[in-house]
């Protein structure tokens, strides 16, 4: 008897020595590539940053490059702001965006792989440089521009903002709508990977929770809150941390920018980092903070 | 049986007068909601396609086309003059080149590695093991920019625990060459490899485990066991990880100006497009000259096409993995 026991320990011992050197290559990398570089990052960014010839030195100098971040740049404070304002309305759009086409495609149509295809390619195509050319791309925005004049000049958007502005009601708030729908080309090809994820989440739901609805006498729409967003609610969560992790990542995004610029252009190692640990303090904290909230409400079928 | 017969023979119209108009109610809402449908998906099919269809009608275009107000989509003059300089200003076959092997090299490279570690904890109980996975989460969270400015210092000034500074007094610099990001890749520190991490994990997971207990019972090593047995079944999100790996890495700027910037690769090049652009015709024409804000755009626009041909070609093919695999892991907190 003893000796079983002993032998099961053997092999729970030999499987944890082989699960340790599976993992051994995140650990190295992890501690040689992540570790070491975010605690210097951190030193640094309390110090002043003095390159040499064949060496760096150090000099600690207390939170001044926290002070020249937030005082005396005249940048980053209001970059920052906005940057998170924008990132909370996006990430909405997004998840709201994302949600309703993932509904239309779980329907069955002819033609809905082709759709699901089209949705996707963002994901492949406007990634890294790719999106960061195509903001700035001028030609692009007059014949834009050129095709919504030629086609007649009616603007159904246009027309509703102008409705919704002249009744008064939130007009904050609409703003906000508003200045999502003009830029609705960037909430679509942010939300390709969020509407799969959405989709293999609806294709779980058994169809036999639906007809029992139905025969309850439930609506349609009675089923989509009682029934579809429950069972989906894990997927909101995983959205929407992927989807404010990939927005505070985007190459095109001002802080980051702004934080290449002091770092490549103005050689300022120790201002970068403290900018950039307080960026990443502020969106860790924004994820934390609201997953906790999501999670709340997350409902757990099994 | 005989009943259901019979109402199939019916006429429409017999059938929804016997159901009190609830057919025809039915019928009517599921065209009208087929039409809807068919409204929004083609116009936001259009609102994602339609800067590609704009980019290759302007690609085609001469510079006086692009003046002319009268022309929008289809090109008076049809030229190819600007795919020819776009390739000279990017040294698009040599970039290309560079590009295919860094890619492919780099993909394989990571995938291998998080094939590894993905596995390890899938399927392995060890100590420590929660921690490391929310270290994996740390990786994933962790905007490479916040590390970049030490990473940097780091491989201008490279040590391998003091040792070469207590031995020749000197430490490396590794700036510029190619040997820092493939130290990275090869212990996934590299473009997204946590999240590649992840999508592995929960593929594992979802296998059933019998068949590696039958192949211990038989005497089957860990190493061999992973190899010879999971390793078959996993091809579906090996294949879809690797193109991911590969696209990503493909138009990636970030990694590719830290660590590779003195080689030539597309997205690199591309992102300087404009400004090689001036230069180049300077050079041609020995003359300093301004380039219209119209044509840069235009060569832009052609060099990104070229760009994304081939990841064009490979979704054309491939579309089924990189759509699938994201559904295969069944994503789940």
């Amino acid at each position: 008897m003893k000796k079983q026991k002993n032998k099961l320990a053997g092999l729970q011992k030999r499987k944890a020595i082989a699960g340790y050197c599976f993992i051994s290559p995140f650990i190295i990398g992890f501690l040689a590539f992540m570790v070491k570089p975010l605690f210097q990052s951190l030193h640094m960014s309390f110090s002043e940053v003095s390159l040499g010839s064949g060496n760096f030195s150090l000099a600690l100098n207390g939170i001044e490059n926290f002070k020249y971040a937030f005082r005396v740049d005249p940048e980053y404070t209001r970059l920052l702001v906005e940057e998170l304002g924008r990132m909370v309305v996006y990430s909405l759009a997004i998840i709201v965006f994302s949600f309703f086409v993932a509904l239309i495609l779980n329907q069955k149509f002819k033609g809905r792989a082709l759709v699901r295809a089209i949705f996707f390619l963002p994901v492949i195509l406007s990634s890294g440089v790719i999106l960061g050319l195509e903001t700035n791309n001028q030609l692009m925005a007059t014949l834009a521009a050129q095709i919504e004049d030629s086609t007649g000049g009616v603007s159904i958007t246009a027309a509703l903002e102008e409705i919704l502005r002249t009744s008064g009601v939130g007009v904050r708030a609409f703003e906000k709508v508003f200045e999502v729908i003009d830029n609705i080309y960037d909430v679509a090809i942010a939300s390709g990977i969020q509407i799969i994820i959405f989709l293999s989440g609806l294709q779980t739901i058994s169809s036999s929770m639906y007809e029992a609805a139905d025969i309850e006498g439930c609506t349609k729409w009675e089923s989509l809150w009682k029934i579809t967003f429950p069972m989906i609610s894990s997927m909101f969560l995983v959205n929407w941390i992927y989807t404010v992790v990939d927005f505070c990542m985007r190459s095109d995004n001002a802080v980051i920018e702004k934080i290449q610029s002091v770092m490549i252009d103005q050689m300022q190692y120790g201002r970068a980092s403290a900018m950039s640990w307080v960026y990443f303090v502020v969106i860790l904290a924004f994820i934390g903070i609201s997953s906790y909230l999501i999670s709340k409400e997350v409902y757990y079928y099994d | 049986m005989t009943k259901a017969k019979n109402i199939d023979k019916l006429g429409f119209w017999e059938r929804n007068k016997r159901s009190g108009g609830y057919l025809l109610r039915k019928k009517i809402i599921e065209i009208g909601v087929s039409v809807c449908r068919f409204i929004l998906l083609f116009g936001m099919c259009f609102l994602i396609l339609q800067p590609i269809l704009n980019k290759i009608s302007v690609s085609f275009m001469t510079e006086q086309d692009l003046y002319n107000p009268i022309v929008t989509n289809i090109p008076e003059h049809f030229t190819t003059a600007n795919y020819k300089m776009a390739s000279d200003v990017m040294s698009y076959p040599t970039a290309l080149v560079n590009s295919i092997i860094i890619s492919l090299t780099i993909a394989v490279l990571q995938i291998a590695v998080c094939t590894l570690v993905g596995y390890g904890f899938a399927r392995f109980k060890f100590p420590l093991k929660k921690m490391w996975f929310a270290c994996v989460i740390l990786v994933i969270l962790i905007p490479p920019q916040t590390i970049v400015s030490s990473l940097y210092l780091h491989f201008r000034f490279f040590d391998i625990l003091g040792i070469l500074n207590l031995i020749t007094g000197q430490t490396i610099n590794l700036r510029g060459s190619k040997l820092p990001y493939y130290l990275m890749s090869a212990t996934c520190m590299g473009l997204k490899n946590g999240l590649y991490i992840y999508m592995i994990r929960q593929f594992f997971r979802n296998i059933p485990e019998d068949m590696e207990e039958a192949a211990y019972v038989d005497g089957c090593g860990m190493l061999r066991t992973f190899l010879r047995i999971m390793l078959p079944q996993s091809k579906p999100i090996l294949s879809s990880c690797f193109l991911f790996a590969f696209v990503w890495q493909w138009t990636d700027g970030f990694y590719s100006k830290m660590f590779l910037g003195t080689t030539p690769l597309v997205s690199t090049s591309l992102a300087r497009i404009v400004d090689s652009l001036g230069a180049y015709i300077q050079r041609i024409s020995g003359i300093k000259t301004t380039i219209s804000v119209a044509y840069s755009n235009c060569i832009l626009s052609t060099g990104t096409l070229m760009i994304i041909l081939p990841l064009i070609i490979i979704y054309l093919f491939a579309q089924r993995a990189f759509v699938e695999s994201i559904s295969a892991t069944g994503i789940k907190m």
